[in-house]
Parts: structure tokens; sequence; C-alpha cells
């Protein structure tokens, strides 16, 4: 990990962006989007967790690449999971 | 960043006690410590990545009976949680910031605050799963789930599908309250060790790799918050 | 090679360098540790063996008379957990990988030493969960655990069953977590990627499935618990569950689990092969990024086990796709190794013949696994013998045979002693026509249509003629299997003792004495050589031991 010390500014800013993300969700969630509301929600939340891993975490200021490899991986990983099991759920009514 | 010379079998390294022997250099331990809790922050990406999985294939074939069971929840109770969440990844990255500044009162400060509003939270937690319970929506023989579907006033809930939504309810924040304790736990002795002025610039690696955990134990619930409480909530 | 020296004069080993119960049971270094592992396994191997022989039995005759239907389900349930959970994942990482990966890439240690040792403690308590689960009755659900038979159904003990391979997979994620951090963090100056042995190679894609596929077992097992317990109905058709799900999830994990059996043994053969063709491996890019490969395909081809069991045809498809291409990097390495024999200066001792028994037994297991990927043949032979002969050529006769590959490879390394050379080729030949013995008929008796977990095959008399075959070969096998065991431990005492490195091979660990130190190495290795570079090692293999 770096030894990069970020400003408390920036903590703070982070830490509203947080907040007011929840805030937003909570209110969008009250808005008829029919499919798109989990769209927006999971936006919503996946900027919030990207604000906490590159600022909280520290992912922005590191010289590792291999951080963001390990990520990345992970997250590609459950991907995997996800899409193809859901290969099968989505299609086993087509025939 | 300084190096020391290479250690040897017969000549232990000198300078900073928490160079462990079988590293040639401070810089290789941390990097070391960062990588191990990286990749097992992988492994919990795929251990709650399972019941994700779950989560989504019970939503999509349900979503009627989630949307029930998902306005039953608290959002009020659920969002002021997420605050706290978020207020608690706030200390601890002050945590990490105060041993980066060498502010040993900061550090320990920051790193209470952390476990209060970890507590907080599950706190909270305790009172929603105590409602849960006195009504009746906690699974199993009691488990009583009356009402009809969101945005369809003639289709009643089916009492199976909602029992595995709340079934999924109960694993996976319980799941993750699980983790929070061991969290708590981890910070008790890490704010123990940092009174003791053990954490300073030269050294504060157990301090930022719980601080990892605990950022990631945040994310989670970032993700829980919506797909647990808010399905079709404008209905 | 400085030496310290203990008060009787001999040369400080990590063997020596301190003794006493204590002095095992807590240390941190990679080398006891292994040990400790060794004596674990072994254990568990014969248990599993053990149930084994028990099975052989009862399909001697086509009458279901040695022992009760629930009871024969009880034998290949305990047989297929206690084998696969507490042999076949743990073995080579955990006994060979731990012992040689510091050596091979000229670290003191792994990364994380006291992870190892609780990596130890948690596969011994997962072992003890397992051995009480034996002891309290066994489970019949199948090694695979299918709901809702294991979670509505059944009086077994399925939950100590779960709880030890959940924690039996802690065990195992901490080892992959190590070897990774090792591998990356701990090699020593001039050590590059490209300079890697294959073994250690092999152990980092090997690690990369134990780290990304055990979780989803664990939360799996977690659910099975919780479904069990409290009737959720996350699992059960009748409370709206999807069975499915849990095969989905349970295949996730334990197909790629599979390959973290298979792919440390490949390592083995590797440095086998190299050192007893004097040559090094034709093709070390491909031979690597082959490892890779068939770790990251293996996690796209799972419910090439779900066929039958109602999954969409449209995914079956595409599974059936990916699973010929998974098949593609395993073909390379076998190609490789081959390629690496030609114009080699071949010499046969033990090491050598175990694995040229490995290469031929894991491309038959290999090329009957296409057989089963393919749609309409799998509906012929799913769930019969011919599955059951073909994960048990790739894992007998693969991975096993390089489990005692390496054991007899390193064997001088570890102990500081020479297994005597003729009984071990003795006990080579003797596994490899037990082997086949045991196992060629069941190809035929799958595809003339025994099904497998029958206890009773009494409609179908025609099977016994093979079954006995079988059972035959089993004997031969379990004979072959304990002569290691004696006469490795014959030679603790009375083997003669090894030099540095006995067989000339290219390599950091042979660099270090026989038996190592406890630190490895007094001056931390530079490296500035290729890996394998047998063509600047001028000797052969020294011929009599």
């Amino acid at each position: 990990m770096s030894e990069h010390v970020s400003s408390l500014i920036l903590y703070i800013a982070i830490w509203i962006a947080l907040l007011a993300g929840t805030l937003l969700t909570v209110l969008v969630a009250g808005i008829d989007l029919g499919p798109f509301n989990a769209v927006v929600a999971l936006t919503i939340a996946t900027i919030k967790a990207t604000l906490v891993v590159l600022f909280f975490m520290h992912v922005k200021y590191t010289h590792e690449r291999l951080t963001k490899v390990v990520i990345v991986s992970a997250l590609f990983w459950l991907a995997i999971l996800l899409a193809l099991s859901m290969a099968d759920y989505g299609t086993r009514l087509w025939s | 960043m300084h190096s020391s010379p290479l250690a040897t079998a017969n000549q232990p390294a000198h300078e900073n006690p928490a160079l462990l022997h079988h590293f040639a250099t401070e810089e290789q331990q941390k990097n070391a410590a960062s990588l191990g809790m990286w990749v097992f922050l992988a492994t919990e990406i795929m251990f709650f990545g399972g019941m994700f999985c779950a989560y989504l294939i019970y939503r999509y074939w349900y979503f009627g009976d989630f949307g029930a069971g998902s306005q039953s929840l608290s959002v009020p109770l659920g969002g002021t949680n997420t605050a706290v969440l978020i207020c608690s990844s706030l200390t601890v990255a002050l945590a990490v910031r105060a041993a980066q500044l060498g502010k040993p009162t900061t550090i320990v400060v920051c790193l209470i605050l952390t476990m209060l509003l970890g507590l907080v939270f599950l706190g909270i937690k305790g009172i929603e799963y105590h409602d849960k319970f006195v009504e009746h929506h906690v699974p199993g023989a009691s488990f009583n789930f009356p009402g009809h579907i969101p945005g369809h006033p003639d289709v009643p809930i089916n009492q199976q599908h909602a029992q595995i939504f709340f079934s999924l309810y109960f694993i996976m924040t319980g799941l993750h309250a699980l983790h929070m304790i061991v969290g708590v736990g981890l910070f008790a002795v890490i704010t123990y060790y940092a009174m003791r002025k053990r954490y300073g610039p030269h050294y504060y690696t157990p301090v930022e790799m719980a601080g990892l955990y605990w950022h990631f134990v945040d994310i989670i619930w970032i993700y829980l918050f919506p797909l647990l409480y808010l399905i079709d909530r404008h209905k | 090679m400085a030496t310290a020296v203990v008060e009787t004069g001999e040369r400080e080993t990590y063997l020596n360098r301190e003794y006493g119960i204590k002095s095992w049971l807590l240390t941190v270094d990679h080398k006891r540790i292994a040990l400790l592992y060794l004596a674990s396994i072994t254990l568990f191997f014969f248990i599993g063996g053990f149930f084994a022989l028990l099975i052989r039995l009862e399909l001697l005759t086509p009458a279901g008379d040695l022992v009760q239907a629930d009871t024969y389900n009880k034998l290949f349930t305990m047989h297929g957990q206690v084998m696969v959970f507490f042999f076949l994942i743990p073995a080579v990482p955990a006994v060979l990988g731990n012992f040689l990966i510091p050596l091979m890439i000229g670290a003191k240690d792994l990364a994380f030493p006291r992870i190892n040792l609780l990596s130890w403690y948690l596969y011994i308590i997962g072992g003890i969960l397992m051995l009480y689960t034996i002891l309290a009755g066994g489970v019949d659900t199948g090694w695979t655990f299918y709901t809702p038979l294991s979670t509505e159904f059944l009086n077994s003990h399925v939950i100590t069953a779960g709880l030890a391979v959940f924690v039996a997979g802690f065990s195992s994620i901490l080892t992959g977590l190590n070897f990774v951090v090792t591998t990356h963090r701990m090699r020593a100056p001039g050590m590059t990627w490209s300079r890697l042995p294959l073994f250690v190679w092999a152990h980092y894609a090997t690690s990369i499935i134990q780290l990304l596929g055990t979780p989803v077992l664990a939360i799996t097992l977690v659910l099975v618990v919780c479904e069990r317990l409290f009737h959720l109905g996350i699992f059960n058709p009748s409370l709206g569950g999807d069975p499915l799900l849990f095969q989905h999830l349970f295949w996730f994990y334990s197909h790629p689990a599979v390959y973290i059996m298979i792919l440390p043994g490949m390592g083995i053969i590797s440095e086998i092969v190299c050192c007893f063709s004097r040559k090094r491996i034709f093709g070390y890019q491909a031979m690597a990024m082959a490892l890779l490969g068939i770790a990251v395909v293996g996690f796209l081809v799972w419910a090439h086990h779900m066929f039958v069991a109602g999954i969409s045809v449209y995914a079956a498809i595409i599974f059936s796709l990916l699973s010929y291409f998974v098949a593609v990097p395993s073909a390379i390495k076998v190609f490789n190794w081959t390629a690496t024999m030609y114009k080699g200066s071949i010499t046969y001792q033990t090491p050598m013949l175990y694995a040229f028994g490995f290469v031929g037994l894991f491309t038959i297991g290999g090329l009957t696994g296409l057989f089963l990927a393919s749609l309409g043949v799998d509906i012929h032979v799913t769930d019969t013998y011919f599955v059951v002969a073909h994960f048990h050529y790739i894992m007998v006769g693969g991975m096993v045979m390089a489990y005692l590959a390496g054991m007899h490879f390193w064997w001088p390394k570890i102990s500081g002693r020479m297994y005597p050379e003729g009984w071990g080729r003795l006990a080579a030949l003797i596994v490899f026509l037990g082997f086949n013995l045991t196992f060629f008929p069941q190809f035929i008796l799958g595809y003339m249509g025994m099904p497998r977990r029958y206890w009773d095959y009494s409609r179908a008399p025609e099977f016994q003629i093979l079954n006995v075959l079988s059972t035959a070969g089993a004997t031969i096998l379990a004979v072959g299997y304990l002569l290691p065991m004696v006469y490795f431990l014959w030679s603790m005492r009375y083997g003669k003792p090894a030099p540095d490195n006995p067989w000339n091979a290219a390599g950091l660990e042979w660099t270090a004495p026989s038996p190592p130190t406890t630190f490895n190495f007094d001056q931390q290795p530079v490296v500035s050589w290729e890996a394998y570079n047998y063509d600047e090692i001028k000797q052969e293999v020294p011929v009599a031991q």
C-alpha cells in the first residue's frame, strides 16, 4: 500500500457523497421506474462501493497494480457464478 | 522506502522488532500483509457471492413475494444503519490517517468511535430482528405473512416464497452481522495496542489491514440495503 | 556450505534442531508443518481406502449380501468425502507444496508461517469432525450432499459432515492464500516468474482455484445446515425451493476442485520428466499458461455434472462446449511432456516410472471426460461406472501416482535418506497393474449399463465377472500402496544417507542440504539461470542407489 496521506477534506467529501448516495437511493426507490428501479439502485450502490474502494481503501493511490488485479478478478469470478447460473434459470422456460 | 540488510540465518535483522524473521525488509513484510488481506477479501466476495447468487435466482422467480417481504422491512432503520456504517468507514479511515501522521491519541479516539458505531449498527439490527420475530416473519413453524403482492391486490402472498425471502434476509444479514462482530473484536485488540502507542508512521499495518476488512464489510451492506429493503417500494 | 553443529556432532537440520512434541505442534517451520500434514493425510488415505475395500468386497457378488443397503450408501459416501476433502485436495499442496515452495523460490519460509500452522490445525479439527461423523454412523447422501435428500429426508449426520468439510475448506483457503502471497512477494533476487519451476506455477494456479472456489462451497454448506435445522425451503421443491440451486452452487466449487487435485500433480510430473529426460521442459511458457488456463476455464464448466438433472437444454449446450475447451490446455501439457521425453536421455528410476504411469493414465481419464462432456453420450453413461472409472483414472491413475512420484523424488531432500530403489520400482509396477485391473473393467461395466452407487446388481448378474476383476485389482492396488508406507518408514532409520542432489536435478531446492536447515539457505540465493538448465548440468542421473 502506498504511503500517500489523504487530506481530511477529501475524506469528509467522500463521506458526504456516500450519505447523499444513500439518501438518493431511498428517494428514487419511491418513484416507479419499472425494471430500472433495480438498475438505478445497484448503479448508485456500485458508485458508493467504488468511492470506498478508491479513497477509503486507498486503491487510487497505490503503486501496486496487483491490488487492482485481485479486486477485478474477484468481481469477474462472481460475475461468472451469477451469469452462468442465470444461463440456466433464464432459459429453462424457452423450450 | 528504507531497507534493512538481508536477514540471514545467523544474523537477526536489527531495528524494528515488528519485522518477522523470514522477511528481508519491512517493505516486503508490509506488501505481503497487504496482498494477503486483499486476497482474503477476494475470498469473502465469493463467500457472500454464493448468497447473492441464491438471492438473484429467487428474486427472479418470486419477484412479487420478494417485494412484499421487502416492504415489511423498515427503511428508516435500514437506512440509518447504512449511514452508521458509512460514518464508521470514515472514522476508521481517519484512524489510519492519524497513524500515518503520528497522532496516537487520535488513533485511539477514531478506533473507539468505529467500534461504537459498529455496536450501534448491531443494536439496530437486533431491534429489527426482534420486530421480525414478534411479527412472525421468522422462517419456521410460526411463520405467517398474510397480505397481497404489491401492486396486485387480488394476488395473495405465497407463504413459501415469502419464507424464502426471509430465510435469505436472515442468513445474509446474519452473516454480515457476524463479520461485523469479528471486526469489532479485531478493533478492540488493535485499540488496546494503540493505547500502548505501538502504531505510528513507522508501523501501522494492523490498523490499515483491519480498516480494509471493515470497509469491505461496509461495502457488503451498501449492496444488501437496496437489494433487501428497497424492492418495489414505489407500489 | 556453513553448518551449525549440534551437540552430538551431527549437522543441524530442521529435523534435529529441536526435539519434543511442543516443538512439532507449535512449529512455524514450513517443512515441519509439511510433515505434520504428511502424517495426517496418510491416515485419512488409509481410512478412505478401507471404505473402498469394503465397497469392492460387497460388489464381488451381485446380491447385496455383505452389508445393508443403507450401510453401502454410507460406505461410498464416506469413501468419497474422506478421499476428496481429506486426501486429494490437501495432499500435494500441503505436503510437497509446503515443503518445497520456499526452497524452490529461495525463501526462508512461506509468507505467513503462523497461518500455515493454523491451516494444519483447521485440517485436524475438520478431520476430527469427520472421524466423529464416521464413528457416529456416517452419512449416506453420496459425497455430493444432494438436496433435498440431505436436508429433509435423512437421519444421518449431515450437519457434522458438512461442518467437517467447511472447516477443512478454510484450511484449504488459507493454504492457497499463503502460496499466492509467497509466490508474489518472497521470490529470491533473480527468480523471475519465467524462471520459476512449473511446480510453483502449478501451485499458484491451484491456489487461485482454492481461493475463489472454496468460499462458494463454504456458503453452500452453511445453507444446507440452516436448511436442515430450520426447514427453510431454499433447496426443497415442496417448499418453493430449487434443488438444482444447490447443485449449481455445489458444483461451482466441486468442479474446479478436481483441478485443485490434479494441477499440483501436473507440476510434479513436469519436474520429474525434465530430470529423468535430462532436458528442459518443452514449451515452458505454454506449460505455465496451460496451468493458468485450466484454472480459469475450469470455473466455466460445472453444469456438465447436471446434464440430466433438469437444467435448461440451452445451458447444457453452452456447458458442453465449454467442457470441450477445458480439455485443450490439459492436452497441451500431455503433448509437451511427451515432447520433452523425445530424444531425452531417459532413465527409469521410481519417480519416472510413476510419471510414465501418470501421463498415460491421465490421458485415458481425460479423453473419457470428453465422452462425458458430449451431451448425447452422457445421457447413456451418466451415473454409471463409466463416470466412476473416468474420475478414478484421473484421480488415482493421475493424481495419486503423481503424489507417489513426488514423494519418491523429494524423499531424499525431506528425510535425508534414500528409499530402496528396487522396492520402489516393484511397488510402482504393482500399483500400475493393480490400478488398471481395478478400473479398466469399470469403463466396460458403465458402458454396459451398471449404475454407480448401487449395492445390489442381482438383476444383471452378467456384471459379476468384471466386478470380480475389479475387486482383485483393488487388493493388488492396496498392496502397492502399503509397500511405500513400509519402506519409507524403514528408510528413515536404515536408508542410505542421501547427498544434497541425488538425482543431479535442476532447481534451487537441490542446492540446500538433504535434509535442509530450518531457515533453508544460509545466504539468500541470487538466481541468474533459467529453470531446467539441464544443458548446463553435465552429469547424468546416478544409476545405482
